[in-house]
């Protein structure tokens, strides 16, 4: 590390201190952030480039301590709550974002959600796995033909069989499937009730229904795999249920307006690393005889990216501490599903603006693929797709003004 | 109404405790039914009614942040910040020459006058007898307001004698006293700065003209003209050469509290905008069940949020700000950002609600085109959004 970017890291010290984010907040935040730059850090050039994601890096990141941030010590987990999740969240990403996508869809997607909604038993079965890295975690909601009509327009179903179910359908786009032991997997149980006849199972990939179909190719957050699962009279016993039958949408609901809260961290991480990429360069590069930094046009872009890395971080933070301590069960309605919608989409765009005038800055530097801050320009258009696209965003809080 | 959303009390900075939402609250209701039927009134005439400063002295909301002892109400920097967002959405106008009276002035002469100018003024200025104003931009001194003043004060006895003019100051047509700053050491630039209080019945002050706004009408905005104005020595605030210390800390809270002077005009254009597409049919339906009027809102919604929780964060890190301080490093670099976000926040969001007022929305006594007309100059007063980005860029390039 430069010793400008040691001054750059204190400033933001600075900032994060004035959070008052509580002691053992910050040592966890200190701790994350020396691991993730020094070992995951590095990871991101190949993984870009060859779509790989490093065989055992899920156990690594159990032995450091970065899995089940929010899952009782007792079980393996730090035992904090969904606010220190997403500082995690927010650190991982900001070295490398595919580490922190798939680090998301583990510990808070699939291990978080099992927390809050399953059963004792299914908690001590596999929690204590996804907390070392023993076990990966995926969750499976959006199918071919349901995306931002995700509950609509399932397809996938679970019909009884006996003490069994037994699935059928497909899920794409899901983050982690292809190296997945567990997903937690929305099916519709009860076709005639619509989004009310959705339930939520744990399914093992060993199980000889499930295939992964095909492991996809995308623009950026590459080595986070991710792949199209499909079930073909996939039979699972009825206790791998999490949560009642036909009441998946609440826990989809909730565990959404969790998520979306996470993404906005994500956003922050990626944001202040184009911000201090950019900053960097902007010091070192030199044109008509000065740094470029010393010219207002490129003062004023970075002005910019540092009011949206600021605003969406403020806002990010008061969304997060409000779905803290969220009762199981609630959530997915009123204020806090307005409030986590809008600072998702917030942070979304936020990000959009920072890392494309953090990559302008870097000019045809910052358009070769092998730069991080190409890769950064590349991972940002799934921030305002992902967890409910920036319609669907705008769809919930626009319900919420006008439900009054 | 933004309700407080928190479940967990041991986060202390998100970002406000019950005891200040309740205070928002209550000021919230007073401000409606005693400010709000005023507005179109004081747009037509560009006047302030009178019974406005005694009214507000009377209920306890001038000098928010002064403590007891000199007549003030002693409240905590957020509370004053939110109190002002409920003025402001109550009626823009007030909220201004609020803001200029108590945080310019007001608050400026308790953080940095000797204590026998606090006891000689604040009382007043607490009960709304007087009214402040602050006088800083010069006809030729706008975003480089210290380099190019002009207005002198030079040395005569026990006096200064100020010759100069101030443009653009609100209250200067109504003000009992001012806080000018002046240059008592030219040779020095803005190191030569010294802030003074002048009484507006000295004789040599003249208020040169009432401006014609476009918004905020009924907030009276002047130029002051000095002509050998004198004014005795003691009425420096701060040290000699000292003004630029003065100007700056209180730029940094003036920024931060002006926040909340947008967010209550932003928050006022969404609510009204919520009504008139619940009620406003097109096509056979409200036109708020159509998809592109919905965006707009849900836009509205985010941009005011995502600005409040930053000028709500700014407004924590500006509490207990010690005299004096301010005007470099973090606080600086963020009240610049939160003030740019809370005032772009605030033009866009104008912006859409006169969209969806439609052609009722570009009559000039619509309440929605009053609050439009506000928008422009937040983006321009208290530091133009230009120079707020350089204070961000100087101090993130400073290492």
């Amino acid at each position: 590390m430069t010793t400008q970017s040691e001054a750059i890291a204190a400033d933001l010290e600075a900032i994060r201190a004035n959070y008052s984010l509580t002691d053992e907040q910050r040592q966890i935040v200190d701790h994350v952030d020396r691991v993730s730059r020094e070992v995951l850090h590095p990871l991101q050039a190949r993984m870009d480039e060859e779509e790989w994601w490093p065989e055992d890096l899920f156990k690594q990141m159990g032995e450091l301590g970065l899995l089940g941030i929010t899952a009782p010590e007792e079980l393996g987990g730090s035992g904090q709550d969904e606010f220190t999740q997403a500082l995690v969240s927010e650190v991982i990403s900001k070295w490398n974002p595919a580490v922190g996508l798939s680090h998301g869809a583990h510990d808070n997607l699939c291990l978080n959600n099992l927390l809050r909604n399953g059963s004792e038993e299914q908690v001590k079965k596999y929690v204590p796995g996804l907390c070392s890295g023993e076990l990966v975690g995926a969750l499976g909601l959006t199918e071919p033909g349901a995306g931002s009509d995700a509950l609509g327009s399932m397809a996938t179903t679970a019909r009884r069989d006996g003490d069994d179910y037994v699935i059928n359908g497909s899920k794409i786009y899901i983050t982690n499937g292809p190296i997945a032991d567990v997903i937690l997997l929305y099916a519709k149980t009860d076709k005639s009730k619509g989004a009310k006849g959705i339930s939520a199972f744990i399914i093992e990939t060993d199980n000889p229904g499930f295939k992964v179909a095909q492991k996809l190719d995308k623009m950026g957050f590459r080595g986070s795999p991710t792949g199209e699962l499909v079930f073909e009279d996939c039979r699972v016993p009825a206790s791998a249920m999490v949560g009642e039958e036909n009441t998946g949408v609440s826990v989809v609901m909730s565990g959404l307006d969790l998520e979306r809260a996470m993404v906005a961290s994500v956003c922050v991480g990626m944001a202040e690393r184009a911000l201090e990429l950019g900053l960097e360069y902007a010091k070192i590069r030199e044109q008509f005889g000065k740094p470029i930094a010393s010219f207002q046009m490129m003062q004023s872009k970075l002005a910019e990216i540092y009011i949206e890395v600021e605003t969406a971080r403020a806002f990010g933070y008061r969304a997060l501490a409000a779905c803290t301590g969220l009762p199981k069960g609630a959530g997915g309605r009123g204020e806090i599903h307005k409030l986590t919608a809008a600072a998702c989409l917030y942070a979304g765009e936020a990000f959009n603006k920072a890392v494309t005038e953090a990559c302008h800055i870097h000019g045809g530097s910052g358009y070769m693929q092998d730069t991080e801050i190409n890769r950064l320009f590349r991972a940002n258009k799934l921030l305002e797709i992902g967890a409910g696209t920036s319609e669907v965003r705008k769809i919930i809080i626009a319900e919420e003004l006008l439900r009054a | 109404m933004n309700k407080q959303l928190r479940n967990d009390t041991a986060l202390p900075t998100h970002f406000m405790t019950e005891e200040q939402q309740a205070l928002a609250d209550q000021a919230g209701k007073f401000f409606m039914s005693e400010f709000h039927h005023l507005n179109a009134e004081m747009d037509d005439t560009d006047d302030l009614p009178p019974s406005v400063f005694p009214k507000l002295g009377e209920m306890g909301y001038l000098g928010l942040n002064v403590p007891p002892e000199f007549g003030g109400a002693g409240l905590d920097f957020t509370s004053a910040c939110i109190i002002t967002e409920q003025l402001s959405r109550s009626s823009a106008a007030i909220g201004l020459t609020h803001v200029a009276h108590d945080n310019l002035c007001v608050n400026n002469i308790y953080r940095n006058a000797s204590d026998d100018l606090r006891h000689k003024y604040l009382p007043g200025l607490c009960d709304g007898t007087l009214i402040g104003a602050l006088g800083l931009t010069e006809p030729g001194a706008g975003s480089d307001a210290l380099g190019s003043m002009r207005t002198t004060a030079k040395k005569d006895g026990d006096d200064y004698i100020l010759n100069g003019s101030k443009i653009y100051i609100t209250n200067g047509p109504i003000a009992d006293l001012v806080l000018v700053y002046a240059k008592t050491s030219p040779e020095k630039g803005a190191k030569g700065i010294s802030a003074f209080i002048v009484e507006t019945d000295t004789p040599g002050f003249k208020v040169a003209q009432k401006l014609n706004k476009m918004g905020f009408r009924g907030s009276p905005t002047g130029e002051l003209v000095f002509e050998d104005c004198r004014v005795p020595a003691k009425n420096m605030v701060g040290k000699l050469d000292g003004g630029v210390a003065v100007t700056m800390s209180g730029l940094d809270l003036e920024r931060a509290i002006v926040c909340f002077n947008a967010m209550g005009i932003a928050q006022r254009a969404l609510d009204i905008s919520i009504d008139y597409a619940k009620t406003r049919q097109q096509f056979g339906k409200p036109i708020a069940s159509f998809q592109m009027v919905q965006a707009m809102l849900a836009d509205m919604y985010t941009q005011i949020e995502a600005a409040r929780s930053l000028s709500l964060r700014t407004a924590a890190m500006c509490e207990g700000l010690e005299e004096g301080e301010g005007g470099r490093g973090e606080i600086h670099k963020l009240t610049a950002a939160a003030i740019y976000k809370a005032a772009e926040a605030t033009s866009f969001v104008l912006d859409k609600a006169v969209q969806i007022h439609g052609g009722s929305g570009y009559m000039r006594d619509t309440e929605v085109n009053r609050l439009y007309r506000t928008g422009r100059v937040l983006e321009v007063g208290a530091g133009t959004q230009e120079v707020r980005k350089l204070i961000i860029s100087g101090e993130l390039l400073k290492n």
